[in-house]
């Protein structure tokens, strides 16, 4: 007796323990999950912030040759630049900074001030309070690398108060560049919109159209099973290998377009399509068959019937899968960089066919600098990244809860 | 002239035609109501059905149009005496050619070399005739397609069913989209393969244990033992089929135990959705957590036990990382099968006696097996094909090593190191990337057959 309740004990204590197993398994992802997260907006806080130096320009005696009126004319930051803009700032710099820190001002940065003056031409007189980026050498002191008289520079004007670590708001409208101080997302951003927008014009309708011919009017014969068969492989095909067909067909038939949008939207498509096409056929099956019987019924065509009434009624579903296989391809890094389109681009791409890189593609290339400021720069791109795919999932949950029937 | 002009041009004369047939139609409809019968097909459907024969036949022209006049031009201009001045062949020839193309085109100022200059003319005389003739056949088809399809209009046309054939030949087309692609993947790398395998024999590359190929050796003298793939395949296996699944087979198959046989529902309303999350994380992003994060950590915990070759680049931490993001995958694939096992053979379990972690020991999982080992069998092909974390955390050296503090490299990691590599496209090293997307191709491709139809047989047999 006292045998069983021994046993029995310790058959209660191996089910204590699977539970607990169980659930620590549970809390291990949740845990892993949390951990990358806080890891990488850790990181990110500095992407979004960049060092600068705060310095007055006395505009009126700079001796800027500028007429206001030639600012609004149609190239002001040439008439700018010609008036020698970029040597009154380096000389305002000078005189409040020393020789120097004005030396470690970002090449380029006058262009800031030059937009400053070109949005409001009545700073032209007076005294400007500008905020410029510095030099990858000191913003790398500022954190505390860097040679040892960078860094007492950085020391001396961080005690001044004029070496700040400020909100970058530049970060989300420039393109790449070669340094961290300088680089900003939009180059990227805009280069995976344009893709995108290829890859749903293309994945969207034929996979909608495909999905309608197989759950609808697909006859069951040989030829239909091919079709199947190729879309389930395609689904589970590796993203690699699309980059392959893209290489070895796309690049073959348009070989001008490397790097472009285009291209990358196409394979992108090719990959994206069948789960456009499997989450469609779901949602099409899901509608009962009583409203197929009824359009028919009240004399509508087979094609009516799908198109006025079946479709309609399952377009709720169809986006749902759409939007969740548009985040997938948002986060596709592999078949893009097979397609070339991982060139430094140091402006955004005008167009589908200009060479351009994508948000992912632009992280693997920055994770690759080893400079701390590009580890926090990547990290923030990643941030940005996480946040479109969110809220491509949450509409695409939104969506589903709002406007999916239960029959 | 933009290439987006005979399209809007096809569109134009398609509304127009449209319209055109919808007030016929119209106009059949009333004589036919004063007379007491109907129309075949509503009037939108005549509308369609000129409107098709007036966009079809001009877009598709335009499309053929737009791929061959570029060489058509190119061969006028060729004949014209200034080009007799050119190179004859190679790079330069091109570069003139190029240059006074985009000038003609007006996408570029000027031009740097003074070669071209003389060809701006003819350039810019040759597109404006061809793209002329083009919008002009363009218009005539429009034109010829529309009256074509507007004749046959009567009231007891069955414009429907004409349209809905056509409907039915685009749904067909759209279908039919997913088998080119898979033709298409296969004749690439079946061609490529072949052209790799002429440099090198697919013995040396299946079997050979030394794999350092350098796209910078000419292709006649390249050494066929630097060709040799075991290490990468072995590489892929430790990381993708053994490291990431000891991950990731105990954490998803206990996560899915714990969340179909004990949490309540509010917990798995949470937790599911929530590792969900980690399956939708951009592998690019797993990467650099990989290589940033979990990387130094192996490197420093190995050197704490005292293994010397701890490399910063490890198995391990790429491994870990891969089977971190496929824990959702088994997760689900478990969660499926084992809903899947019938209710009453859990209640007889638990009416013997059992206690609930016996029955998921001893019956639920013998039960939902097969379904659990081609879940398995679906991710072992995902994590071999995955690219990102091993190109970013596994490293670059080919190695036959069992000890995973070391780096490795893997089959896509080669692909992607070949492929933007400096070699050219008709070297071997660069052929070498399409014969290792061949073999992962049929690896995935078998796994994903077998694990599907598993799946099949195991879904019946309780059905």
């Amino acid at each position: 007796m006292n045998n069983a309740a021994a046993h029995l004990k310790k058959r209660y204590a191996a089910e204590r323990r699977f539970k607990a197993v169980g659930l620590l398994a549970v809390l291990f992802s949740g845990f892993v999950l949390a951990f990358l997260l806080f890891n990488m907006t850790s990181n990110a806080i500095g992407g979004f912030k960049r060092w600068e130096l705060r310095f007055p320009i006395d505009m009126a005696a700079g001796g800027l040759t500028v007429d206001p009126s030639q600012l609004q004319g149609p190239e002001p930051m040439q008439a700018l630049q010609g008036a020698g803009l970029a040597d009154v700032v380096t000389f305002a710099a000078t005189q409040s900074l020393g020789d120097q820190a004005a030396g470690e001002i970002l090449d380029g940065a006058w262009r800031e001030v030059g937009d400053e003056l070109i949005s409001d031409p009545q700073r032209l007189q007076g005294t400007l309070e500008v905020s410029l980026p510095v030099s990858d050498d000191l913003a790398g002191a500022a954190r505390g690398g860097g040679t040892p008289e960078m860094q007492a520079l950085a020391e001396k004007l961080k005690a001044e108060g004029k070496l700040v670590n400020a909100i970058d708001w530049g970060f989300l409208s420039r393109a790449d560049a070669t340094g961290p101080q300088a680089v900003g997302i939009w180059g990227a951003l805009k280069g995976s919109m344009l893709t995108m927008l290829i890859t749903l014009a293309l994945a969207f309708p034929i996979g909608v159209l495909a999905a309608v011919y197989l759950e609808e009017y697909a006859p069951k014969n040989r030829w239909t099973e091919w079709i199947e068969v190729s879309i389930n492989n395609l689904a589970a095909v590796p993203s690699i290998i699309f980059g392959l067909l893209g290489l070895a067909v796309f690049l073959t038939i348009f070989p001008n377009y490397r790097s472009a949008p285009l291209i990358g939207g196409m394979t992108l498509a090719l990959m994206t399509m069948p789960v456009i096409v499997i989450s469609g056929r779901n949602a099409i099956k899901a509608v009962p068959p009583s409203i197929r019987d009824a359009a028919l019924a009240v004399g509508a065509s087979r094609v009516q019937t799908v198109f006025h009434h079946v479709l309609p009624l399952a377009l709720p579903g169809i986006l749902t899968g759409t939007i969740i296989g548009m985040a997938r391809a948002l986060g596709e890094t592999a078949p893009l960089l097979m397609i070339g389109m991982r060139a430094f681009v140091a402006s955004p791409p005008d167009g589908f066919t200009s060479p351009a890189t994508v948000l992912p593609v632009q992280i693997f290339l920055w994770s690759d600098e080893i400079d701390r400021g590009f580890v926090e720069r990547t990290s923030a791109a990643i941030i940005v990244l996480l946040l479109f795919l969110l809220v491509m999932n949450g509409l695409a949950i939104y969506l589903r809860n709002r406007f999916e029937k239960r029959w | 002239m933009s290439p987006a002009l005979p399209l809007l041009l096809a569109l134009a004369l398609g509304l127009i035609a449209w319209l055109a047939a919808r007030s016929r139609a119209w106009t059949f409809r009333t004589e036919a109501r004063k007379g007491g019968s109907q129309l075949h097909s509503l009037p939108n459907y005549h509308a369609w059905y000129v409107a098709l024969w007036a966009i079809v036949p001009a877009i598709l022209f335009a499309a053929i149009w737009t791929s061959i006049s570029p060489g058509l031009v190119l061969g006028k201009v060729l004949t014209e005496p200034a080009a007799a001045s050119l190179p004859a062949f190679g790079i330069e020839r091109e570069a003139i050619l190029s240059e006074a193309q985009s000038i003609a085109k007006g996408t570029m100022a000027v031009g740097f070399r003074k070669e071209s200059a003389a060809l701006v003319e003819p350039f810019r005389a040759a597109i404006g005739q061809y793209g002329t003739i083009g919008l002009v056949v363009t218009l005539i088809l429009g034109l010829a397609g529309g009256a074509f399809g507007f004749l046959k209009l009567r009231p007891d046309f069955t414009a429907r069913t004409r349209v809905e054939r056509f409907v039915m030949l685009g749904l067909l087309a759209a279908s039919l989209v997913a088998v080119f692609t898979t033709l298409g993947i296969l004749a690439a790398l079946i061609y490529e393969t072949f052209l790799f395998f002429r440099f090198v024999s697919p013995m040396d590359f299946l079997f050979g244990t030394h794999w350092g190929p350098d796209p910078m050796v000419s292709p006649e003298s390249i050494r066929t033992d630097a060709y040799g793939a075991l290490p990468l395949f072995w590489g892929t296996v430790f990381i993708g089929a053994i490291i990431a699944m000891l991950v990731a087979i105990p954490l998803g198959l206990m996560s899915a135990i714990y969340l179909t046989q004990y949490a309540s529902e509010n917990v798995r309303k949470w937790m599911k959705p929530l590792l969900e999350i980690l399956a939708g994380v951009p592998t690019v992003v797993y990467g650099y957590f990989a290589a940033l994060t979990v990387a130094p950590w192996i490197r420093d915990f190995g050197t704490a036990i005292g293994i010397s070759s701890a490399s910063s680049e490890s198995a391990l931490a790429a491994g870990v990382v891969m089977g971190i993001m496929i824990i959702p995958f088994v997760s689900s694939m478990a969660d499926d099968s084992i809903t899947a096992v019938p209710q009453a053979m859990r209640d007889g379990s638990l009416a013997m006696g059992a206690t609930t972690s016996e029955t998921i020991k001893k019956v639920l999982i013998p039960a939902a097996l097969p379904g659990i080992v081609a879940g398995v069998m679906l991710a072992v092909s995902r994590a071999i094909g995955e690219t990102m974390i091993v190109v970013m955390a596994a490293g670059a050296t080919a190695r036959l090593t069992a000890n995973p503090f070391e780096s490795m490299t893997t089959v896509t990691f080669q692909i992607v190191a070949m492929l933007t590599g400096e070699g050219s496209f008709d070297h071997p090293s660069t052929l070498s990337a399409f014969a290792l997307g061949m073999v992962l191709f049929l690896v995935t491709l078998t796994l994903n057959f077998i694990a599907l139809r598993v799946v099949k047989r195991f879904r019946e047999a309780y059905e």
